[in-house]
């Protein structure tokens, strides 16, 4: 049994006819951070909440085979330990807080009920820590905050107060999906560095879903690119920025603006992402929109490893 | 760090202390107001215009000047402006007039046989939400029985006319099965068939309300938080989901109650219940002006108040309200 707190290999979550995710792998070892990167549709967050077995059972076939996370099993996990797993070891950070948060309830209440459900707190107990867990994340005046309502908050302090929700179980493993990308831009920093803060401070492992690579870049360890429900390349965050190995890693970062060479001329992908879509993919599935495609492109790649960066390309072959 | 709190994002003196402001509040009782004035002046003229007490008080021989004489005592030899007029001062000082049926004071006649029209109404009122709630949220959350069940009571309760219904329960529980007595003197037996009868229809409604609102409550994204907060499934459907259903339920539900107030008549008559529904429906038959009158009037008073008090609550429930904020957070009544 591996010591990682996340473990996950041969994941596919399809959305009936949808196949989201597939054959999906993906190891985050305690403290390491992780960025998930994909275009949206790559199934970067399908994959996330598969990782807490959120997916509503009736609706979404998830499979795998290997599915970890912090030492619980959630191939055959139980509904107690299920719900010991979602917020006592994982935290998850949602992309709206003003969506992900119960507009009718105060923000005492919603840190407070994760107190008392993973540390087993007394109510009034509960109460002072979840001020404190305020306070924590930069919001001023916690204790009377604690009586507010998610609208009575700005959006960064909205985040701010689902990250305090996220923490409040002391997780091994912060879990964030796309956490600034409904934020204005004067505030994403700020939530991206009280994340990194906080995750420095309590020496937690860190897996942050975006559509965003160049923020990767002094956030995370290692980088996971994802396309069409795969997995194209993962590597050390240097190795990918110093040396893409995959076309399209290549072409993303080729497309981003550069402030040392403003006007150098950027790529743009031609036609629109393949949808990680229906039936069976044959080939490579960036094939059609690949500026480096051969022959082989037509059977699908496995993952080759070239040192530290494995990417599933024919070229590495 | 531009996104801590500024002073003016700080809680206000603003931040609204009584569940309605005051203003709102005002609005809220003129309207009512409005309404009871609007109540007792179609009661008035209906009333008025179908039918004439005095030949229904009299034997159909009696001298024409028997008959002047009588009208004059009653005061309906004048013009009716004034007569609406006089109720109006009357009833402004809480003097509804004499029934011409019995003879006594109004007021303490339609007083009362309130409780018994309170009793039956709180009764019906608490089954169908001690059971339509329960029911609507479990039959969204996990369908199966509770489902079916909703289905056939709703069935019931929409498709059978409440006097309908009442005969069919006291012929099955009364008469063949000799479980309840049928008549209504006294005693939490005496309450049950027509409690029952009388919830079905809010049951139903209640209850399709709830499920909808759940259905829909349980694919937001806030559901899908407090799943991933590990709470028990009983938490996140009781209190996060339904939390979320209850204003257009409560506003739902002040409206249900007066209508229990007005169904209440149907039910009263059926099971002979002494209350103000079938005070008003022997005043109806004898054209007992002042008595009709005075058992729409707080009837309709007991209406406005009801609704009255689902506002406040609904203020209460959902600070947004209150706030004047407006956001997609919870379902639109």
């Amino acid at each position: 049994m591996s010591t990682h707190l996340v473990d996950v290999s041969g994941l596919d979550v399809r959305f009936g006819a949808t196949h989201a995710v597939r054959d999906f792998s993906l190891a985050v070892a305690q403290g390491e951070s992780v960025g998930l990167v994909g275009e949206s549709g790559s199934g970067k967050s399908a994959a996330l909440l598969a990782l807490l077995g959120l997916h509503p059972e009736a609706r979404v076939q998830v499979s795998a085979r290997t599915l970890r996370v912090g030492g619980t099993d959630l191939l055959s996990a139980t509904g107690p330990q299920l719900r010991d797993l979602r917020g006592g070891v994982a935290g998850l950070i949602f992309q709206d807080p003003l969506a992900a948060l119960n507009p009718l309830l105060t923000v005492g209440a919603q840190v407070s009920e994760v107190l008392r459900r993973h540390r087993r707190l007394p109510a009034r107990a509960a109460r002072q820590e979840a001020a404190a867990l305020l306070a924590l994340v930069g919001i001023t005046d916690a204790q009377a905050r604690l009586g507010h309502y998610p609208h009575e908050f700005s959006g960064g302090m909205r985040q701010r107060v689902m990250i305090a929700t996220a923490l409040a179980g002391q997780p091994r493993l912060l879990l964030a999906d796309e956490p600034t990308t409904a934020l204005d831009v004067s505030v994403q920093s700020e939530i991206v560095r009280l994340i990194l803060r906080l995750r420095a401070e309590r020496g937690m492992g860190l897996l942050w879903v975006t559509h965003d690579l160049a923020l990767m870049a002094g956030i995370v360890d290692r980088v996971v690119v994802m396309y069409a429900g795969r997995v194209m390349e993962t590597a050390p965050v240097d190795a990918l920025y110093g040396r893409p190995r995959h076309p399209y890693t290549q072409t993303l970062l080729a497309s981003l603006p550069r402030l040392d060479r403003p006007h150098r001329p950027r790529a743009a992908l031609p036609a629109e992402a393949t949808a990680p879509g229906h039936g069976a993919q044959t080939g490579c599935p960036f094939a059609p929109r690949c500026p480096r495609r051969f022959s082989a492109c037509d059977t699908l790649p496995p993952l080759f490893t070239d040192g530290a960066t494995q990417a599933a390309c024919w070229l590495l072959a | 760090m531009s996104d801590t709190t500024l002073p003016s994002l700080k809680p206000s003196p603003r931040r609204a202390t009584s569940p309605l402001r005051s203003r709102a509040l005002r609005a809220r009782v003129s309207h009512a107001l409005a309404v009871l004035f609007g109540v007792s002046l179609l009661t008035f003229l209906v009333a008025h215009a179908t039918g004439d007490p005095v030949t229904l008080l009299l034997p159909a021989n009696a001298p024409e000047a028997t008959r002047i004489a009588l009208a004059h005592h009653l005061g309906l030899d004048q013009p009716l402006p004034v007569q609406y007029g006089l109720f109006l001062l009357h009833a402004l000082q809480g003097d509804f007039g004499r029934s011409f049926l019995y003879g006594q004071p109004v007021a303490p006649l339609v007083l009362q046989t309130l409780p018994a029209t309170l009793e039956l109404a709180a009764a019906a009122f608490c089954i169908a939400l001690l059971v339509g709630l329960p029911l609507g949220v479990l039959s969204a959350s996990r369908g199966g029985v509770a489902s079916a069940a909703l289905q056939l009571l709703s069935m019931l309760g929409l498709a059978m006319p409440a006097f309908w219904l009442g005969l069919m329960l006291v012929l099955v529980f009364a008469v063949q099965l000799h479980l309840l007595p049928v008549d209504s003197s006294g005693g939490v037996s005496h309450l049950v068939l027509p409690a029952l009868t009388l919830s079905l229809l809010s049951l139903a409604r209640i209850s399709r309300l709830v499920r909808s609102g759940m259905q829909e409550i349980l694919d937001r994204d806030f559901i899908r938080t407090a799943r991933a907060r590990g709470l028990p499934e009983w938490r996140v459907v009781w209190v996060h989901g339904l939390r979320n259903v209850l204003v257009p339920v409560v506003t739902m539900a002040g409206m249900e109650l007066g209508d229990l107030l007005s169904s209440a008549v149907v039910v009263e008559v059926v099971f002979a219940w002494p209350g103000i529904g079938r005070l008003s429906v022997e005043a109806l038959g004898a054209r007992d002006f002042p008595l009709l009158q005075g058992t729409v009037f707080i009837a309709g008073l007991g209406f406005v108040l009801i609704n009255l008090l689902a506002d406040i609550l609904c203020a209460r429930i959902d600070p947004r309200i209150a706030s004047g904020a407006t956001s997609s957070g919870s379902i639109a009544p």
